[in-house]
C-alpha cells in the first residue's frame, strides 16, 4: 500500500477514466453473467447494472453502479448517477437473491444519485430510503465493494452490507468534495481543502469504523494493472463469502443491524 | 401527586415553547408570501399560520410539541444527549456552542413521550433553527433511541421532519445515520407498530432519503418543500428553472409520495384520528 498519497490525489485516481469498473470485474471474476433489467414499475436505469452470475461456481447476485467508459456509454449510463428506477431495480434483485438464497455483491462507483427533475418526481428520496430499510434486514450475505468514488445516499443505497470494503484509492463520502466546499464555503474551487477535511480515504474510513477492510491496489492505482487489482478483489470476496455463508440468515441480518447501529453513537442496549 | 407533576410538565413545555417562538421580536410580522402584516400575538395564537394566505412559518421543536401533545403529558427522552464533533472539524465546536446558546436546544431534534388525545406515543421533532435541522450523529442517535424506545414500549411513533439533509461537518458519519435510522425503523415495523411521518418545510437530502419517507402514513404541511436534491442543485444540473410548485407538499401528494397535506390547525385532530385507526379499538 502507498501511504504517501494525499486525499486529493486519491480522489483523482478514484475518478480515473481507465479505472476498472463493474463491467471489468464481471468479466474477470465471474462467469455466466445474466443481466436483469427493469424495476417492474416503470423503467430501466442503465446507471445500475445487475444480474445473476457464478462466482467460483456458485450463484450470486451482482449489482453495481456503472459510469461507462466511452462518451456514448457515459450518456447512456447518465455518468453513473442512478435514478429511482435504478434503486428499485436493485431492490428487486436483492429480494430475488433472498428468495433463491444467493449472496449479494455490490460494486459502488458513483458521483451520487441523479439530482434531476424526473428523478425527483418519481421519488428519488423514497427509493433510497426503501433500499436502506430493506437491505438492513436481508437474510443472505451482502458484501459491498467501493471501487471508485462512493458519494452520498446514492452510494449508501447499495452499501448496507455485512462487510464493506474499499479499494486502496477509492473514496467514500457524504458528497463530492466540490459539492462539499460549495455548500460549506460557497466556493467549489476549495475542493482540495475539502478533501483533507472530509476524511474520505480508505484508511480514514477504516479508522472511523465505517468500512471493514482495504483491498490493496497495484502501485500507482488499479488502472495500471486491472488484472492484478481484480485478483485482490477476488481474494477478498472469496474469503468473506466463505465466512458469511456459514452464518444463518437471521444472524446475518442481526450482524448487519448491529454494525450500522453502532455508527456515531453509543452501543445499543439489548432489545427486549 | 400525579397532577402536581403533570402541571409542572405542562409549565415546562409551555416555557420551552415560548422560548421557541419562531417569530422575530418586531411587533408586526410581514408574511414572506403575501406581504400581509399581522400582529405578533395574533400570529402566535394562529399557530404561526398567516391569516391572509395560509403560509406556515417554521415552528420550533418545543413549540411544535406543545401544539400536538396533551397538556401535562410531555416527557423528554434523552434531552441531555450531547452534540459531538466526531471528525474534529475546524470551527465546528464553537459554532455548535453558539447555536446552542441562541436556540436553547442541545441538538437539532427533540424526542419525547406523551399523549395525543389520550393515546400514548413517542414523538420526535426536528428543528430547522439548529444547523438547518441537519442530521448529525447525535440527531441520528436520538432518533434511533426514540424508535427503539417506542419498539420496546410498543408505542406508535410520530416524527416531524424539517431538515436540509446531512450535517456537512460530520461527513461520512452523518451519512451513516441514514442507514442506522432506516434499519431501526425496519425492526420497529416488523413488530407491527405504527410509524407516522410528518414532513414540514423543508424536508430534503438524507432525511428524505431515510426515515422521513418510510412512514406507514406520510402527512405534509401545506407548501412544504420536500425532495432529495435541493431546487438549486437541480437547476444547476439540468440548466433550466423549475416549474412553480415543484417539490412542494401538494406536488408530492399528486405524485404519490404523501397521503395527505394537512394544515397546522387540523394536525392534532388528524393525529388523533390516525392513532385511533391504528389502535386496537380502545378508547383512552
Amino acid at each position: 500500500m502507498n501511504p504517501t498519497l494525499t486525499a486529493a490525489e486519491r480522489v483523482a485516481i478514484a475518478r480515473h477514466p481507465q479505472r476498472p469498473n463493474i463491467t471489468d470485474y464481471l468479466s474477470l471474476l465471474f462467469t455466466d453473467f445474466f443481466q436483469c433489467r427493469g424495476d417492474r414499475l416503470c423503467g430501466e436505469d442503465a446507471a445500475i447494472l445487475g444480474g445473476v452470475a457464478l462466482f467460483h461456481g456458485r450463484p450470486v447476485t451482482v449489482i453495481g453502479t456503472r459510469k461507462g467508459r466511452t462518451a456514448e456509454e457515459n450518456l447512456q449510463c447518465n455518468f453513473g448517477m442512478p435514478g429511482p428506477e435504478g434503486y428499485r431495480k436493485a431492490l428487486r434483485l436483492m429480494r430475488q437473491a433472498e428468495k433463491f438464497r444467493r449472496p449479494v455483491i455490490t460494486f459502488i462507483d458513483t458521483a451520487g444519485a441523479y439530482p434531476g427533475l424526473e428523478a425527483e418526481a418519481r421519488g428519488q428520496g423514497e427509493a433510497i430510503a426503501r433500499n436502506l430499510f430493506e437491505m438492513s434486514r436481508l437474510t443472505v450475505p451482502v458484501v459491498s465493494i467501493i471501487t471508485g468514488e462512493g458519494n452520498s445516499g446514492g452510494a449508501l443505497a447499495l452499501g448496507v452490507a455485512n462487510r464493506v470494503f474499499m479499494l486502496e484509492n477509492a473514496v467514500y463520502a457524504i458528497l463530492s468534495p466540490e459539492g462539499f466546499s460549495s455548500i460549506l464555503w460557497k466556493d467549489a474551487a476549495r475542493s482540495k481543502e475539502a478533501c483533507d477535511l472530509m476524511r474520505l480515504t480508505a484508511p480514514d474510513l477504516l479508522s472511523l469504523g465505517v468500512i471493514d477492510g482495504i483491498i490493496p491496489e497495484p502501485e500507482g492505482g488499479a488502472h495500471l494493472a486491472p488484472v492484478i487489482a481484480a485478483r485482490q478483489v477476488e481474494r477478498c470476496l472469496a474469503r468473506c463469502l466463505s465466512e458469511l455463508s456459514r452464518e444463518r440468515g437471521s444472524a446475518l441480518a442481526a450482524q448487519r443491524y448491529q454494525k450500522f447501529r453502532k455508527m456515531g453513537g453509543a452501543a445499543p442496549k439489548e432489545d427486549v | 401527586m400525579n397532577s402536581i407533576f403533570a402541571k409542572r410538565r405542562a409549565r415546562l413545555l409551555a416555557m420551552k415553547a415560548m422560548r421557541d417562538n419562531y417569530v422575530p421580536p418586531e411587533k408586526r410580522i410581514t408574511c414572506p408570501r403575501c406581504g400581509k402584516e399581522t400582529q405578533r400575538r395574533d400570529l402566535a395564537e394562529n399557530l404561526l399560520v398567516c391569516p391572509g394566505c395560509g403560509y406556515h412559518w417554521p415552528l420550533g421543536a418545543y413549540h411544535r410539541l406543545s401544539t400536538v401533545l396533551d397538556s401535562g403529558s410531555f416527557r423528554e427522552l434523552n434531552g441531555k444527549y450531547p452534540a459531538g464533533d466526531p471528525l474534529f472539524f475546524p470551527g465546528y465546536k464553537a459554532k455548535l456552542a453558539s447555536t446552542q446558546r441562541k436556540t436553547g436546544l442541545t441538538e437539532a431534534v427533540v424526542t419525547a413521550t406523551g399523549t395525543i388525545g389520550g393515546y400514548r406515543c413517542v414523538v420526535g421533532v426536528l428543528d430547522s433553527r439548529f444547523f438547518m435541522g441537519s442530521m448529525s450523529a447525535a440527531v441520528g442517535e436520538k432518533i434511533t433511541l426514540a424508535i427503539e424506545y417506542a419498539a420496546r414500549s410498543r408505542l406508535p411513533l410520530i416524527l416531524f421532519s424539517a431538515s436540509g439533509g446531512a450535517r456537512m461537518q460530520e461527513g461520512i458519519l452523518s451519512l451513516m445515520q441514514m442507514a442506522k435510522t432506516s434499519a431501526a425503523l425496519s425492526r420497529f415495523s416488523e413488530k407491527g407498530l405504527f410509524y407516522l411521518s410528518v414532513l414540514t418545510d423543508p424536508t430534503t437530502g438524507g432525511v428524505t432519503a431515510s426515515f422521513a419517507s418510510l412512514g406507514d402514513i406520510i402527512l405534509a404541511e401545506p407548501g412544504a418543500l420536500i425532495g432529495f436534491a435541493g431546487p438549486r442543485v437541480i437547476e444547476q444540473t439540468i440548466g433550466q428553472t423549475l416549474p412553480e410548485g415543484f417539490q412542494r407538499a401538494e406536488f408530492q401528494e399528486a405524485h404519490g409520495f404523501v397521503d395527505a397535506v394537512v394544515p397546522r390547525h387540523e394536525m392534532r385532530p388528524t393525529l388523533i384520528q390516525l392513532l385511533r385507526l391504528h389502535g386496537k379499538g380502545e378508547h383512552p
